[in-house]
This record gives C-alpha cells, sequence and structure tokens, in this order.
C-alpha cells in the first residue's frame, strides 16, 4: 500500500493519484438517531493498530471512493473495493 | 612519494590523462579514477579534516562509505559540499576544494579542540553553557555554530535539470559484484523483466578489484564478458550510476541516478541527475559487505584504511597506497591485500595478526607478528609509524601506510528500511539480513557468503527461486569455476586493547571509545542513546563503517551479546541523494500547475494585473489612464459598476454539473436550505455545511431541465466540494440516482453587473431580458446573436442589477470582447477581483473570510438558511450543539471607524474601548475591510462576539501588527441598498 | 551531580572516571500514587512536576522501549507559541516561558535556541490571515512582528520571491521561537525527575489496566508484573488509542505517520525557523549543520514509524521551490513518527470517564514543544484534579459541547490539520 494501491477499476496506480479521507467503519447515522450516535460517528474512532478499513478516493483516476483494508503497522493491502459496492453490496 | 601509481595496472585507461585541480592545484589522473584514487596516485593522501577535533584525515574506503574524504566539488552555483571523494568519478576539469578547515587543509586551526578533547567528550554540551542564561544564543551558540557543518552551501538556484521517472521489472537487481551479475543472468536468460542497478560508473562491483581467476578468464573480464551478454539481452535494462537509496511499500525502491555528474558541463538537453521509482516484483540484494576498521589507538591517521581498500586502490586503479605498507588483520582478508600489494612490489613492513595462528599465507620475506596488536601510530598529515605491541612488548615500525581489516559485515541497509531488524549471527560475527518475505532476498556477501564461488553460485540460486516464483523455466546457467580463492575467515576484534591515544569508532564526528564508555557510564548503554548521546553513526555515513563495531564496544562494555544490544535504526536514505533529484521537474513554476482563465487573454488585453489566487491567476484589477495606484484603478471601478456596467471574469468558480432522476433530493441533503422545489430555469443561493454543523462552502445551484442542475463553488473549494459531494452519493446514498461531473475548465465564465447591464446584454442575446421574463434568479439557456448557446443567470454578488453570462470555455474571449463593444455607449468598463471584493464587502455577502472554518450559518446572519423542515441534511444534526449555539460567539457585522480617514484592515484586532489587550478581552476581529468608493470611506466586515446585539456600539480596533489602533462603530453588515432594490429593478 | 564548567573541568582533570549515571535503573515497587504510562518527552516532563511543583514523591513512569523513543526524538525540534486560538495561545505561550527557563531549572543544557519562527505568507488573504494571528498573540502579551517583503529579504536573501504561485508578500516573525535539542528534553527531564524520586522504569509494557469493581482504575499489568496506583496517567500520543482502549475507551484520534528530513551538514546558511505557507514545509539548522525539515504527513493511518517515497518528493519539491539553493545539497537521512491526530488539530489534557485514569493526547504535529507546558498542565490535574487555566479548553468532552478548538478551521477529519 500506500505506493501502490490497486483500484478495482483502474488497476495499479500509485498512492499520489489518491486522496484519502480516513476510518470507512463509522455508518452515517439516522437523521433521528441520539446525540451519543452522531457524536460517536463524526468524531469517535477505533483507531486500532493492524487491520483497517479507510476511505480512499481516486482523485486522479476514476474519481471513486473506495474502502481500502489495510494492516496499518506493515502497510500490506488486503482488499480494495468501491464504495458503493462495499456499502451496497453491489457493484458500482 | 609514497603512495604512487603503479604502471599499467588496473582499470583505468592510462593513456587517457584527466586533469582537475585541487585547492588550487592542478593534477592528472586517469579516465576511470575516482577522485579519491586519482589524489593519492600523486601523492595527496591527505583529504580532509574530521568533524569535532578537526583530525587531518585520509580515505579509509574505496567506496560509498566513506567518512573521510569528503570534499567539495563544482564552482559557482553548481557547488556539492560533502561529496566522497571515494566515489566521485573523476572528469576533465573537476575543481575540488577541502572543506572545514581555517585556514587550510595542512594547517588547521580548528585541530587545537583535539587538545581540549578531555573536556569536549560526549555530551559535553549538555552539562555547560548555563550559565548566564542570555550567553546561550548571544555567545555559546555562535561559538558551536561556527563550528557546525563540513562543508560550505552557495544557496544559489541550480542551472542543471531534474527529472523523475517510473520502471517496472520481474526482477530488480541491486549492485552488480558476483552475485549481483549471476542473479541478473540467470533471470535474465530464462527471460524475466531485469534492473541491475549499480551506484558506480562501472559495473563488476568487488570483481572490479579480485584477482582469483574466474571460469578460466581474470576476474574483470569474466564481469566484461558477462555484463555484454546482459547489454544484448532486450530483457534486461543495466543501470550504471544507480543507487538504491530506498525500499517502500509494495516493492517500490527509489533510486537516484547520475545522469551527468561526471561532466563539468552538464548538457542542458539531459538531466544532471535522474529520480527513479522502480516498482519490482521481486528485488535480489547484492550489495556486497563492508570490511570493518579496527579499533586501536591512533587508527585514524591519514594512510590507514581497510584492507579491501588498500587492495581496490591497487587492483582497480593502480594506485599504491604507500611505499612500505603494513598489514593489521583478524582474519585472511590482510594476507591477501599483502599478497597484492607484494605481487605489484610493494613493500610489506609486517603483517600483524591479531590471532595466534592461522593457515593463511604471506608473501616471501613478509614478517608477521602473531597475537600482535597496534596500541598507537605515529605521523602528521600521513602516517609514519606503528608501536605494536606483542605480549606486552612494544616495538615501532616504520610505514608509511597501514591496511587494516576487522572481520566483514554484510550491507544489509535495504531489507532493514521497512522495520525489521538485521540478525546477529554468532557464527559470521556479523549482523544478517532478516528474512522479510519471499519477494525480497540477499544474495553473495549482503547474505553472508564469503568466497568468490560462494557469491556467483548463490547469486544464481536466489534469481533461480525469482524466476520458478513467476512460472518461468530456468536456463541453463554454470556457475564458473574459481580459481585462487583465500580463505575469508576472521576472528572478532573488536577492540584492541592497551590504546594510547584515542582509537575511533565514528571518524567524522570524532567518536572514541571512552565516548562510548562514558555513555555506558552515564546510563546512555542503549543503542539508540548511546548514538544520541555520542553522535556515533549520525554523520554523513550514517555509521556504515562504525555502526557494527560501536555495537560490539556496547556489547563489551554492558556485558551482553551483540544480539542483545542490537542495532540502531536503518532509514533511507542509503547513501545521501540531492533535493535536487528527489524535487524533479517540481520547482520554481513547474512546482505547482498554473491555471489561467479563458478569459485570461481578454483580462490581459484590457490593461489587467494578476493576482496569484491559490492555484489561479485572477485579474486583480485594470489600470487605466494615469491611474498611480491600485485603489484609484479599484474605486473607479466599483462606482462605475454601481453606476453603469461593468465586466468581471468569475471562471474560476467551480461548477459542477449534476445529472439524475434524484439530483433534486441529493441537493436538498447535501445543502442546509431547501432545494427540492427550486422551478426550473431558477437558480437559488445556496449553503452546505460539514458533518460537524459548520459552513463549508457556499454557491448557488440552479435547475437547467428536470433532472439537470449546474451547482458553483467558491473558487478556493471547488475540488473539495466535488470530492464531497462524490462521497455523499457513493458512500451515504448510493441508492439515488445521481451522478456528476466538474466543468469547471470547461466554462468560461463571466459578471455583467450595473444599472445598465440589462440593456447591454440585451445587444447580444436573443431572447427577452426584460425583469417580466427573466426576472432575479432566472437561470436558463439563452441563444447569443450569432447562435452560439450559453447559460445566463441573474445573481448578484455586489448587489446591482447583473447576470451571469457562461459560455464554453473557448468562446470566452470573444464573447466577453463583444460585451465590452456593446457596452461601450453605456461606459462599461473591466473589473477585477479587487473590486468584486469591495463589492460584496459592501453588499456585505460573505466570503472564507468570514466562512473560516469555524463559522455556523448563524454566525454569519444565515440562519434561516437553515431548514427545520428538512429531517435530514448533512451537518443538521450536530448543528446544534450547545457551544455552536451560544449567545457569546462571534457574529457577524459591519464596521465603520469613527474617523473618515483611518484604514481599516483585514485580520485587525476588536477590543472593548479602554479595556486593556488580553485574551480574554478580545472581542473579535476584522474579517474583510476595504475603501468604499460607494460610502466614502474604509468598511469593513467583522466577526464579534454577540455582534448582532452591539449595532451602534463603539469599538477599538487594535492593529498592534501594523501599529494601529482607532474607535469604529458597528453596523448592519450592508452598507449598500439595504432593501435590495437594486436587483429586482 | 551539578553540571557546570566547573564539573566537567573537574572531571578532565581525572579522566572522566565519576561521571554517574544520568538516571536509575529501578525496579517497580508494588504500588504508586501515580504511574505514568509512556517515558517520552510528555510523560518524564509531567512526572518532574508533579515531584518538583505539586509534591507528589511516589511516581513511576512506564516506558515500554527506552526513554524518548517516542516523538520526543523524531520531530523537527521547533518550539513556538505563534497561534490564533484563545484555546491554544495561552498554553503555548506557557510552554515556551517554560522552555525560556528549563535549562536553569533542570540544570541540563537542552540548546532552546530561540533563533525566531518566521511564517511566510504569499497572498493578500494569507497575510491578513497572519495579522490576525499576531494581533491574537499580541493581545495575550506573546511577540508577533508582521515584516514586509523587504524586511525579509535582507533577513533571508536565499528564498525565492518572486515564486510563480506562490511569491512571498509577508512574513509573520515570533523571534522568541526557535528550536531545542530534542533528545537532551527527554534526558533532562529524565535526569530532574529522578531526581526528585520518580521512578524510570524502561522496557516496561503495559499490557492491560486493571479496575475494581465500580470501574475504577486499580492499577496496570505490565511486563514486569502488577503495579499498582491511585492514579494512572497516559502520555503515549502515536498510541493513545490503544491505550485507552485498554480501558474501554475510544478517543477522538486517527494514528497517522508524520516523516521529517536531516540533510548532510554543512556550514551555517539558515538562521531562524522558516515556515512556507504555501504548502507545509518548514525548515531550521541544527548547531550541528543539518537542515532540519518536514511537511505534510503521509495521510493515510500508519502506525509505522516510516513514510513513503510520495511525500519525500513532495516535500523536496516545496523546499526547493521555496530555496532554490537547496537542490545540490544532500538529503542524509528521513524517518517517521507515529502521531495522534485529533478531530480538531489540538491536544487533550483531562480526565476521562473512568475513575483515576488521565489523558494526554492528540498531540497531531506539534507535541515537541507543548512538552514543558503539557507536562505542567498534566501534572497540576494530576495532581489536583482540575484543569490548570492554560489548559481549560483542551478538554476530551470539548467535541460534545461543541467547542472544537480547531486552528485550521478544517473540521472532523484528523489527517487533513
Amino acid at each position: 500500500m500506500a505506493s501502490l494501491i490497486t483500484c478495482p477499476h483502474c488497476g495499479r496506480r500509485p498512492k499520489e493519484e489518491f486522496s484519502i479521507r480516513g476510518d470507512a467503519v463509522p455508518e452515517r447515522p439516522e437523521a433521528a438517531a441520539s446525540e451519543e450516535a452522531w457524536h460517536a460517528y463524526v468524531y469517535l474512532r477505533e483507531n486500532p493498530r493492524g487491520a483497517i478499513r479507510e476511505y480512499w478516493h481516486h482523485v486522479a483516476g476514476c474519481r471513486r471512493w473506495l474502502v481500502v483494508e489495510r494492516d496499518n503497522l506493515t502497510h500490506e493491502v488486503f482488499a480494495v473495493t468501491d464504495a458503493r459496492e462495499a456499502a451496497t453490496g453491489d457493484a458500482a | 612519494m609514497t603512495s604512487s601509481r603503479i604502471a599499467n595496472v588496473g582499470l583505468v585507461d592510462h593513456s587517457r590523462v584527466v586533469k582537475f585541480s585541487f585547492d588550487g592545484r592542478t593534477y592528472k589522473g586517469f579516465e576511470g579514477d575516482t577522485l579519491a584514487s586519482a589524489l593519492l596516485a600523486n601523492d595527496q593522501m591527505l583529504m580532509g579534516r574530521s568533524f569535532k577535533y578537526h583530525r587531518p584525515r585520509g580515505p579509509v574506503t574505496a567506496g560509498p562509505s566513506e567518512p573521510n574524504a569528503l570534499v567539495t566539488i563544482g564552482k559557482d552555483a553548481r557547488t556539492e559540499p560533502n561529496t566522497r571523494a571515494t566515489v566521485a568519478e573523476l572528469y576533465s576539469g573537476l575543481v575540488a576544494r577541502s572543506q572545514n578547515a581555517w585556514p587550510s587543509l595542512n594547517f588547521d586551526i580548528g585541530s587545537i579542540n583535539g587538545a581540549l578533547s578531555p573536556m569536549l567528550g560526549a555530551g559535553f554540551y549538555y552539562k555547560t553553557f548555563m550559565w548566564p542564561a542570555a550567553f546561550w544564543e548571544k555567545v555559546y551558540e555562535p561559538v558551536i555554530r561556527r563550528a557546525a557543518g563540513l562543508g560550505k552551501a552557495v544557496m544559489e538556484a541550480d542551472p542543471d535539470r531534474y527529472e523523475k521517472s517510473w520502471a517496472h521489472c520481474d526482477l530488480l537487481v541491486v549492485g552488480s559484484g558476483p552475485a549481483g551479475l549471476m542473479a541478473a543472468l540467470t533471470a535474465g536468460r530464462a527471460g524475466l523483466r531485469v534492473i541491475l542497478a549499480e551506484q558506480d560508473f562501472r559495473l563488476g562491483g568487488s570483481l572490479l578489484s579480485e584477482t582469483a581467476m574466474i571460469g578460466g578468464v581474470s576476474a574483470p573480464d569474466f564481469a566484461a564478458a558477462t555484463i555484454a551478454e546482459l547489454a544484448d539481452m532486450p530483457n534486461v535494462t543495466i543501470m550504471p550510476r544507480t543507487t538504491v537509496f530506498g525500499w517502500y511499500d509494495d516493492m517500490v525502491f527509489g533510486a537516484v541516478e547520475k545522469v551527468q555528474k561526471h561532466l563539468a558541463v552538464p548538457s542542458a538537453d539531459k538531466p544532471v541527475e535522474r529520480l527513479w521509482r522502480i516498482a519490482a516484483g521481486r528485488a535480489i540484494l547484492a550489495s556486497g559487505a563492508e570490511e570493518r576498521p579496527l579499533v586501536f589507538g591512533g587508527n585514524d591517521r591519514p594512510g590507514i584504511m581497510t584492507a579491501d581498500a588498500t587492495r581496490t586502490y591497487l587492483n582497480r586503479y593502480g594506485v599504491a597506497t604507500g611505499r612500505k605498507v603494513a598489514v593489521f588483520t583478524n582474519g585472511g582478508s590482510g594476507y591477501r591485500t599483502a599478497a597484492d600489494l607484494s605481487a605489484r612490489g610493494v613493500n610489506i613492513a609486517a603483517i600483524i595478526d591479531s590471532r595466534a595462528a592461522s593457515a593463511d599465507f604471506a608473501p616471501y620475506g613478509v614478517r608477521v607478528i602473531r597475537s600482535g596488536s597496534i596500541v598507537d601510530t605515529k605521523g602528521g598529515k600521513r602516517l609514519s609509524g606503528i608501536m605494536t605491541n606483542r605480549f606486552g612488548y612494544d616495538e615501532m615500525i616504520d610505514c608509511d601506510a597501514l591496511a587494516m581489516s576487522g572481520g566483514w559485515s554484510p550491507i544489509v541497509h535495504l531489507m532493514c528500511q521497512r522495520g525489521a531488524r538485521p540478525v546477529w549471527s554468532d557464527e559470521a560475527q556479523a549482523f544478517l539480513v532478516p528474512d522479510v518475505g519471499p519477494l525480497f532476498a540477499a544474495a553473495g556477501s549482503a547474505a553472508g557468503h564469503a568466497t568468490v564461488s560462494e557469491c556467483l553460485r548463490d547469486g544464481a540460486v536466489k534469481a533461480h527461486a525469482a524466476v520458478e516464483a513467476v512460472g518461468r523455466l530456468v536456463g541453463h546457467v554454470n556457475t564458473p569455476e574459481v580459481e585462487g580463492e583465500y580463505d575469508p575467515s576472521f576472528a572478532p576484534l573488536w577492540y584492541v586493547p592497551g590504546a594510547r591515544s584515542k582509537a575511533f569508532v565514528d571518524f567524522q564526528n570524532d567518536v572514541h571509545v571512552d565516548d562510548l564508555a562514558l555513555a555506558t557510564r552515564e546510563g546512555f548503554g542503549h543503542v539508540e542513546h548511546a548514538k544520541r548521546y555520542t553522535t556515533s553513526g549520525m554523520a554523513t555515513d550514517q555509521g556504515k563503517l562504525g555502526n557494527v563495531n560501536a555495537v560490539a564496544l556496547l556489547a563489551g562494555m554492558r556485558g551482553v551479546s551483540p544480539a542483545e544490544v542490537g542495532t540502531t535504526t536503518y532509514r533511507p536514505f542509503y547513501t545521501p541523494v540531492s533535493f535536487g533529484a528527489l524535487a524533479g521537474t517540481a520547482r520554481a513554476e513547474q512546482s505547482r500547475p498554473i491555471r489561467t482563465s479563458p478569459l485570461h487573454g481578454w483580462a490581459k488585453k484590457n490593461g489587467a494585473t494578476f493576482l496569484e489566487s491559490g492555484l489561479w491567476y485572477r485579474s486583480a484589477y485594470f489600470v487605466q489612464g494615469e491611474e498611480k495606484t491600485w485603489r484609484e484603478s479599484v474605486d473607479r471601478e466599483v462606482l462605475n459598476v454601481r453606476q453603469n456596467a461593468g465586466l468581471c471574469d468569475v471562471s474560476t468558480l467551480g461548477k459542477i454539473e449534476i445529472f439524475g432522476r434524484d439530483a433534486a433530493e441529493f441537493l436538498n441533503r447535501v445543502y442546509s436550505n431547501a432545494f427540492l422545489k427550486l422551478p426550473v430555469g431558477k437558480a437559488r443561493y445556496g449553503l452546505m455545511l460539514r458533518e460537524d454543523g459548520i459552513v463549508f462552502d457556499d454557491g448557488t445551484t440552479s435547475r437547467l431541465s428536470e433532472n439537470h442542475y449546474v451547482l458553483t463553488t467558491t473558487t478556493a473549494y471547488a475540488a473539495e466540494v466535488m470530492a464531497h459531494l462524490e462521497f455523499a452519493s457513493q458512500t451515504f446514498w448510493p441508492d439515488l440516482d445521481v451522478c456528476f461531473v466538474s466543468t469547471s475548465d470547461q466554462w468560461a465564465q463571466m459578471s455583467l453587473a450595473g444599472p445598465k447591464s440589462r440593456a447591454i446584454l440585451q445587444k447580444l442575446v436573443e431572447d427577452d431580458l426584460s425583469d417580466a421574463s427573466f426576472p432575479f434568479l432566472a437561470a436558463r439557456e439563452v441563444q447569443l446573436k450569432g447562435g452560439l448557446i450559453a447559460r445566463l443567470f441573474r445573481i448578484s454578488f455586489s448587489g446591482e442589477l447583473a447576470y451571469e453570462l457562461a459560455v464554453p470555455a473557448g468562446y470566452g474571449e470573444a464573447v466577453a470582447d463583444a460585451i465590452m463593444e456593446a457596452g461601450r455607449g453605456e461606459g462599461i468598463c473591466a473589473y477585477g477581483v479587487e473590486a468584486l471584493d469591495v463589492l460584496r464587502i459592501e453588499k456585505g455577502h460573505v466570503t472564507h473570510s468570514e466562512l473560516d472554518g469555524r463559522t455556523t450559518a448563524d454566525d454569519v446572519g444565515l440562519s434561516k438558511m437553515m431548514s427545520k423542515n428538512k429531517p435530514d441534511f448533512i451537518g443538521k444534526r450536530l448543528s446544534t450543539r450547545y457551544g455552536l449555539t451560544a449567545a457569546d460567539r462571534l457574529q457577524m457585522v459591519g464596521l465603520k471607524p469613527v474617523e473618515l480617514d483611518k484604514p481599516l484592515k483585514a485580520g485587525a484586532a476588536l477590543l472593548r474601548e479602554g479595556v486593556e489587550p488580553s485574551m480574554t478581552a478580545g472581542q473579535g476581529f476584522v474579517s474583510s475591510a476595504c475603501f468604499s468608493p460607494h460610502v466614502g470611506q474604509w468598511i469593513g466586515l467583522a466577526m464579534l462576539k454577540s455582534g448582532r446585539e452591539r449595532i451602534g456600539e463603539k469599538i477599538l480596533v487594535w492593529d498592534a501588527v501594523r501599529s494601529s489602533e482607532f474607535l469604529a462603530e458597528v453596523c448592519a453588515p450592508v452598507f449598500v441598498d439595504p432593501e435590495n432594490l437594486n436587483l429586482h429593478v | 551531580m551539578r553540571y557546570s564548567a566547573l564539573s566537567i573541568l573537574g572531571q578532565a582533570l581525572s579522566g572522566n572516571r565519576g561521571w554517574k549515571p544520568v538516571w536509575r535503573e529501578p525496579q517497580p515497587k508494588p504500588h504508586y500514587d501515580v504511574i505514568i504510562v509512556g517515558g517520552g518527552g510528555h510523560g518524564l516532563s509531567t512526572a518532574y512536576y508533579l515531584a518538583k511543583e505539586f509534591g507528589i514523591k511516589n511516581i513511576a513512569v512506564l516506558e515500554k522501549g527506552y526513554i524518548g523513543s517516542g516523538n520526543v526524538g523524531r520531530n523537527t525540534t521547533i518550539v513556538r507559541s505563534n497561534y490564533l486560538l484563545e484555546g491554544n495561545i495561552p498554553f503555548y505561550e506557557f510552554s515556551l516561558k517554560l522552555w525560556e527557563g528549563l535549562e536553569a531549572d533542570l540544570n541540563y543544557n537542552a540548546m532552546v535556541s530561540q533563533r525566531g519562527v518566521m511564517m511566510l505568507a504569499h497572498s493578500d488573504g494569507q497575510r491578513d490571515a497572519f495579522a490576525r494571528r499576531g494581533n491574537a498573540m499580541r493581545m495575550h502579551g506573546v511577540d508577533a512582528e508582521l515584516l514586509d517583503r523587504e524586511d525579509l529579504q535582507k533577513m533571508m536573501p536565499y528564498l525565492n520571491y518572486d515564486h510563480a504561485r506562490f511569491p512571498i508578500k509577508a512574513g509573520l516573525l515570533q523571534k522568541r521561537g526557535g528550536t531545542a535539542r530534542h533528545d537532551a528534553v527527554a534526558w533532562g527531564y529524565a535526569r530532574g525527575a529522578d531526581s526528585h524520586g520518580v521512578d524510570i522504569i524502561q522496557h516496561c509494557e503495559v499490557t492491560a489496566i486493571r479496575r475494581d469493581e465500580k470501574g475504577g482504575v486499580t492499577g496496570v499489568e505490565t511486563s514486569k508484573g502488577f503495579i499498582g496506583c491511585n492514579k494512572l496517567a497516559l502520555a503515549t500520543a502515536g498510541h493513545s488509542s490503544e491505550t485507552a482502549r485498554m480501558a474501554d475507551l475510544r478517543l477522538p484520534i486517527e494514528t497517522h505517520v508524520l516523516q521529517a528530513f536531516v540533510s548532510e551538514g554543512i556550514k551555517p546558511v539558515i538562521d531562524n525557523v522558516i515556515v512556507y505557507g504555501g504548502g507545509h514545509f518548514y525548515i531550521s539548522q541544527s548547531d550541528k549543520g543539518g537542515l532540519v525539515f518536514g511537511a505534510d504527513i503521509d495521510y493515510y493511518s500508519s502506525y509505522a514509524q516510516r513514510g513513503n517515497l510520495a511525500i519525500v518528493e513532495s516535500t523536496m519539491e516545496e523546499g526547493v521551490s521555496l530555496i532554490p539553493g537547496l537542490s545540490r545539497l544532500r538529503v542524509l537521512r528521513s524517518w517517521g513518527g507515529v502521531m495522534d491526530m485529533s478531530m480538531d488539530g489540538s491536544p487533550i489534557i483531562d480526565r476521562t470517564p473512568i475513575e483515576n485514569l488521565y489523558l494526554n493526547a492528540g498531540w497531531c504535529y506539534g507535541g515537541f514543544k507543548a512538552t514543558p507546558a503539557s507536562g505542567f498542565c498534566f501534572a497540576h490535574l494530576i495532581a489536583k484534579n482540575e484543569p490548570h487555566h492554560v489548559a481549560r479548553a483542551l478538554r476530551l468532552d470539548r467535541f460534545e459541547r461543541g467547542y472544537a478548538v480547531d486552528e485550521a478551521g478544517k473540521g472532523p477529519q484528523p489527517n487533513i490539520h
């Protein structure tokens, strides 16, 4: 990872084509969810050392948001999925 | 003469003389020399001064690990300090100077530090220079800084070019010695795409100084034949002068190629250096091994170098490092060097062998002192003798050079850059490469093999594995027979007892054994602490020569194994890399793209002065006639817009086209105000929040047809908004049928503002533009006379009757010209972003000066933009938190200085009148300010605590950094047409 | 042993045999009043001030590696208090005042060098933003000067003033800002804490936090066994989420890696700290001659103390764009520090919802300069159970309450602060 990333649409591309947003695990709550749930969604992070899911945006490529599953200690990448697919289970 | 060239020996071309200079004196070398070998050939052993004690130093190596022989190469803007003479390829016209010596290399005042050395031990500076406190910056530190560094930088712009490139291969082989060549050959013959990278300008590695015969030919001839075969393979790329400096994730290697560093004046057509990012399927590290210096008293005098270096100067460069060379060794390497020297007629003063016995053969007639040691040396600028000791008996032996061997350490650097630590081996008495997985393997002496034949075989074996792993068949590769090998074994000797003068571990930084002992005594025995406390391993060679010795010495002092001490962390860069190579072409104006608007040409011919605005060049103002200051131009433009009309380039606004059945629903969720019911043909101002309830960006969005919108963003946030919309669409609501495309660069957009704007525009537009048929906030396609379809939006930033007209970018300049022509009778002018800013401040419209990432909609008086009815929009839920709705928040107000001539400036702070300035007394700040020709004085927008309750209050504008303070009146943030009458005419 | 020129002379005359260990290597006691997890700059300064200023004597600092092995030894050594927001300026100014008295206080020369920190502005808007910041600093009594281009050209003739994209328009100078010798800060605090009786226990990794039936913390399990405490203080920036997780606490933090660089040593050419406003590049020159610099984080979450080449290159691009004369100099070494990137770019010094558990975290890029004040304020909090007045804004619950301290105005995305 982080030197080369395999975009499911564009193939293996260098890191500098992507912008990275952060943790892809928290899910946006329902509007009516509690303030605690919203606070947790916007602000709190598990931030584990090891396997994580992270949002990457292929800005200089297909402009799709991707979910990159990787290890943040070894920088090994396990999988890269289109975010829509990750959210809905359907291919984008 | 003591060190000298031997006729017709070595791989340098004795027929091609190369002239160069060192410290102003001209010398001759041969093609194929390094600067160091050429200087040695001219009996110039003294090449540098050490950092701390300014001790005279000569080269201790013949390669990239050199700590001593650092010189400044080049002239003027091509000056390069700290260049290692041992790897600097000699070229005609090379100019080198010594460094860190004053007044001269031969006589250096700084060497007095050596006499003070008992007071300058490890970390002495942490214990003193504290009194009196003010003396640190004024007295002590300037003195210390004068001693800082080695070479001098000229700090001039670099005249040469650099570039970057990607390379891809199945197998990267780092190093072209016996293992590297055999690896490349094996993989190359099997059809793999191979890159063979070699830091040296000549391929062959240790084979170039090897005297053993390989496959019946000399080692250099074997290397040449192998390289010739590789060069003929289309699938093999040979990269000489290319140092692989870093191993990064995903098997990406950083490498730097010296393309024209061996030329006095490089061609402008090529870069001087090229950065390679090599994406390799697999890699083999064949970087060889480093011979360790021995740590004994006086081991740093010029003329003392490793046995391997001595041998390299002799066999590769044809240079004898002395007339009478002594050898100090703990293994076979010293004997081998003695044999080679002797064969070339160099006198061997003696071989001092630390071992009691060995099977090594000394050259005929050479005296061997077994169980011997050296306890001191003598000589000034060059070694003149060694004090040996055997069983307590001293003997002074005259010599003018010493070849030392303390055993070998594999060069494991690259494999340890990603967190794996090298592994101590008691058997090898060295740190060996760690297992970093199947993709990256070490071969040859980097993998701990010692003999040439083992290295050849191991290179083939490791490549074999790589070939099989990619499913190819291995071709036939014979490992050739090697004759004349020596026994490379050695017995560990980390410290030679009885030192009578300093025994150096880190030559450049002058770290000696006593420093490590002091560090250990004071509790800095951890290898990282010892490094940081003594600076051992922190010089430009990064401890390539000394670190393993330091580790073993610490182990001895702590009474543990080197395994327990471990190594310090290996990090890029393997050897130092120029800023220039890493920056590549991305410097000066190439460092970021320059974006010019499609109306740039129009603005230019109308006399625009341009302003850098993010990545854009925007027209700031248009000087006319006798106008001498930018204010005169801006004032005229502003007044003219309010009285007649003006045309401004607003093409830099972000423009996003949105399509889809659910586009309305989508917009309704990303904007805080309602968008579901926006009619076709209408524009609406919209506010976007971040999820934390803070304003993100604003702009207008127009519905061009049922499922087609065009959204505008501010210039600065165009990219962020696009990414934000894509994120929301793809992750929050993938079920919504909506898609976007950024068309910021596809449309030229211009704002035509002022009471006469309709009259002017109507001359160019077929459609009826009367207020009835094209009212305020109308937005639709219109046809220009001549047939061009354009988009017209009746929106206003200035508060006047105004339109924004968008045409395909290529038509921009022609349309703008036509508008100027059509408006000539109405007194149209071009106006720039400065006037635009004045107009919007007068009208109280916000920009990112107010929306600074900390403001809520309510802070800037836009609470009505926060829909109460929508169940959800981005930022809704957290916008009601206590801190975001507190009564004492900063709220936007207008400001007018009480005295008309006081210039209000953005960034000034606000204080209550008569209150002492303090953080808690702060009332806010001026966010935007300008001279308003309409109002006739400076005005501003400000963020003021509970501001809206304080209209009419006098407040102190406190601008300490610009030495101004005066009173201003708080007013409503609208200075023209508060009833918005002008918008609806 | 008191350090001075005299002690050095005395030792020199007697063969430097009398220097003593700078800190003891004690075995852990069964119980301490306060255990501080993390032997970095913040943990050690916390221990020092707790013992010296707040009279608590029974203290242990537990460090899983060697002291100073975290970010205190992996930064670009800049100290400054040129902040914008009310929640930050008093805190960092307090820190700078402590830096100014540090050597005298510790009897250890951490080489605090007030060489000046210059932030460059490249547009009118940026100049105005710096004016706002400078005024905010001045309101609090912090030194700040807004210099124009001509002033800057005299001070730093080697900068590229007419860069096509980022011409230099102005500079905000804090003369009292500068640099300090990073490792020496850790060692000086360790020596000071040790001399006040603090047990510094290296190579002692905390593996679990033990809590009583009511949830309160009673001690820690470590690689050297269980150690009890009345109060547990976490100062493990970079790994705060991992340590807090042992007490079932989730934090508003993501961990990222920031690279930094040093060049080969050259004779002094750059006198002050320079911060490039056209990017993130910052640079100074150490007393040894190396140019010490850095820029952006690598942007992806990382606990590895190493980065990748893309950021290396963009850092050099910014460097050469700002200072063209760097081009032929050479970069010697890069390294990476893992950092707590918080949700608003500001740190946290606060109690936690868990009884007896105190948190010092979220230092983002800026932990080094905060070292003295962070320790002092954390010690104050631990000793008195109430925040020090300069650290009142740095609470853990500020996000829930809507009081983010967002210096950059970037919102809740950690990697862009």
